[in-house]
Parts: C-alpha cells; sequence; structure tokens
C-alpha cells in the first residue's frame, strides 16, 4: 500500500513541477482529427484502424519510455509486476495525461490487470460514427495500448494490451486489459562468447 | 405555445430541426401545430433566411431577436460565428387550440364581460379572443398587457421582452451544446446532425426556458 501512495505523490510532484503543460482541447481535437482521417483512409475499416491506432501508439511508446525514465527519475527495477502496474497508472498517465486510471481485477497468478479510466482525455466532445458498425469495432482511444506495449517492451516486459469495454461505445466505464506475457531475458550478440 | 427549432448551415441547408411545446404553466411539452402547420412551418422557417441575411449586418449582435412573422407564428433568429442560423419559429396557441376546442368564439363572443374574468385565469382564451377580432396583432398584445399574467405568460406574448429574453437564454444554451456537437473529430461542417445527446439537451434547454 505503501509503493501505491509514494508512486502516486511521486506522479503528483512530477506533473506539478516538471512537466510542460499543453492545452487538452488542443491535444483532444489533433488526436480526434488523426482518428477521423485514418478512419477515411480506410475507408471504414475499423479493425484496420485499430491497427494502425496501435501501431503508431507502439511508435511513441518505444521512445515515450526514454521521457518517463528521465522525468520520473526512478532509475530502479520495479520488484514485481504489480509494481509496474502502480507506475504506470500513478506516474505514467499522470505525468503525460493527468488521468489516474484505477488499478483492478488482478487475476491470481498476477500477470493481467485491468485500468479502468475514470476520464479519458482523449475522448472529450467525441461521438462515435453512427453507421452502425463504429459502435461494435472502432477503438476510439486504441493508441493508448499501443504506447504501453511499446514502453513496457523497452523495459524488457512484453505485454499484450486491449480495450474491453469503452464509455463512448455505451458502456459504463473505459477499460484496458494488460496481459504479461514474458519478461525479455537480455540477449547476448550471438559474437560474443 | 408550440416551436419549431431549426438549424440551418451556410448553404440554407437545414442540419437539424426539433418540434416542442411549453413546458411552461402545466404545458406538458407537446407541439400543438396541426398537421398543415406542421409541413408549413418549413417553408416559413426558409422563407425567413431572406430577412435573417439583411438583419445580420445592421448589427454585431448573433441574437437578432425576432426577424420575420408569417401570421401567428413568429421567428427568432441566433447566428452563430460560422454564419449557421438558429431559427426558432412560435406559435401562440391560437389558432390550433381554437380549432381543437369545440366553439370557443361563440361562446365568448355572447359574453364579453365573464370573458374579461377568464382570461386573469386562462392565457388559452386571450388568443381566441384575437381571431375573434380578426386576428390583428396589436388588438392582442394590448389585451395581454392589460392583465397581470404579462410577466410569466410567454405564451401569450410572442412579442413582450420577457419572451426575448427567454428565447436569448435558451439559444445561448443551445449554442453552447451545439459547439460541443460539431467539436465531435467526426462532424463536418453543414454536416446534419444527428447526435441523439444533442437532441436530448435541446429538449432539455426548452423545458428549462420556454
Amino acid at each position: 500500500m505503501s509503493s501505491a501512495s509514494k508512486a502516486s505523490r511521486l506522479g503528483e510532484e512530477i506533473w506539478k513541477t516538471r512537466i510542460e503543460k499543453v492545452n487538452a482541447e488542443l491535444v483532444v481535437l489533433t488526436y480526434g482529427t488523426i482518428v477521423a482521417q485514418i478512419c477515411k483512409d480506410f475507408e471504414n475499416d475499423y479493425a484496420e484502424v485499430n491497427k494502425q491506432l496501435d501501431r503508431m501508439g507502439y511508435n511513441i511508446g518505444l521512445r515515450l519510455i526514454e521521457d518517463y525514465l528521465a522525468k520520473s527519475n526512478t532509475m530502479r527495477r520495479c520488484s514485481n509486476f504489480r509494481e509496474t502496474a502502480e507506475m504506470i497508472a500513478k506516474v505514467g498517465f499522470k505525468i503525460f495525461l493527468n488521468v489516474t486510471p484505477t488499478i483492478t481485477n488482478w487475476t491470481g497468478d498476477n500477470k493481467q490487470f485491468s485500468l479502468v479510466f475514470d476520464e479519458n482525455p482523449l475522448a472529450d466532445f467525441v461521438e462515435l460514427p453512427d453507421d452502425g458498425r463504429a459502435q461494435d469495432q472502432l477503438w476510439f482511444s486504441n493508441i493508448l495500448c499501443g504506447v504501453l506495449r511499446g514502453a513496457l517492451e523497452m523495459v524488457q516486459m512484453q505485454v499484450e494490451t486491449h480495450f474491453i469495454s469503452d464509455v463512448l461505445r455505451g458502456h459504463d466505464t473505459t477499460e484496458m486489459r494488460v496481459t504479461l506475457v514474458r519478461y525479455i531475458d537480455d540477449e547476448l550478440p550471438p559474437e560474443d562468447d | 405555445m408550440s416551436y419549431y427549432f431549426a438549424i440551418i448551415g451556410t448553404q440554407d441547408n437545414p442540419l437539424f430541426e426539433y418540434e416542442f411545446g411549453t413546458s411552461k404553466q402545466g404545458g406538458d411539452g407537446m407541439a400543438r401545430f396541426t398537421e398543415q402547420a406542421r409541413q408549413l412551418n418549413q417553408f416559413i422557417i426558409h422563407s425567413s433566411l431572406d430577412i435573417v441575411e439583411e438583419v445580420q449586418w445592421t448589427n454585431g449582435q448573433m441574437y437578432l431577436k425576432l426577424v420575420d412573422r408569417f401570421f401567428t407564428s413568429y421567428i427568432s433568429c441566433f447566428l452563430t460565428a460560422s454564419n449557421i442560423k438558429f431559427l426558432l419559429l412560435h406559435q401562440p396557441p391560437s389558432s390550433s387550440s381554437s380549432s381543437a376546442l369545440p366553439h370557443p368564439s361563440s361562446s365568448a363572443s355572447t359574453s364579453t364581460p365573464s370573458l374579461v374574468s377568464s382570461s386573469q385565469s386562462s392565457t388559452s382564451v386571450i388568443p381566441s379572443l384575437s381571431t375573434l377580432t380578426g386576428g390583428s396583432n396589436s388588438s392582442t398584445s394590448t389585451l395581454t398587457g392589460g392583465t397581470s399574467r404579462t410577466s410569466t405568460s410567454i405564451a401569450a406574448n410572442p412579442t413582450s421582452p420577457q419572451t426575448e429574453e427567454a428565447i436569448r437564454n435558451f439559444f445561448a444554451e443551445v449554442y453552447e451544446n451545439y459547439v460541443k456537437a460539431i467539436m465531435s473529430p467526426f462532424y463536418r461542417t453543414n454536416m446534419e446532425i444527428r447526435s441523439p445527446v444533442f437532441r436530448a439537451r435541446v429538449a432539455a434547454a426548452g423545458r428549462k426556458y420556454l
């Protein structure tokens, strides 16, 4: 419990002191426009749109982890996956999006958890197209899945992430499922003996 | 009082329409247009666009107040910055209610004193009197101006400052929600507004102010 409150204090402090702020509506409208444009480009093939968003997020995550480590100044490995989850929710999301998703629904083996977003800053103003398919197929904030996947991969964790509910679709909550696949072992280059 | 609210795009194309009735003074919020009037409303709104275009350059206001009148239908207008027009047609219950009631005018014509006394309690009688006196609007406003109901009765006074203010508040709230609706990334300019959330909010604004 103490690590959780420590993480939230850390996130709070970094957010207040070390983060440059940008107008939230600028972010919302920019992201919304990107999604709408991708939908247009792929002719409303929402499965493909989800994939593209995830890929964009993955590429962001690969780099964002560096920023995260520099700002959070925690050059220390998390001792277990539970601690990782705390840091993602209370520091990572806090400093980049100023939200703190709730961590719930752990499985018994501590390898799977849910992030429940009370508010989703990417989805303000958004209403999904009423073409009868977007409500069932499009994960509007799917970029976040990619970001997490990319960022964690750079710190030797292979994870699988996906949304399982979204308020935009009329669900009660926005929930992302994160599953630890494996810790990636440091592999020595083949020439080195 | 029956209302017909329409949002008109920059190409004079309709983006949104909504019909409702007053919720003040025990109104049930249902529009009381006749079937004929409902079809006519769209034409009335459309024809008032010309007057809107004339009026819109005369002052810097977004709320243009009452711009047009077609018999008992009054049209108020609100312009957004991107030249989208909010038009509200409001109709006092005269024509529809007098046709719905069996014979209000015949009983009224026989006993004028009782009509005056009853006008204190019932607003629906006043417009039926105006049809009785040849539908001239000036007589309606002077008559209702004499009663004590003027301050609260939006329905009977389409031209009063109170009505003007109520419609201003209604437009302001709709405008706020309109901005939120068009901020959705999937909305494009001059596209029909199909958001059920927006429709519900317009309905709520109508209940609140009109």
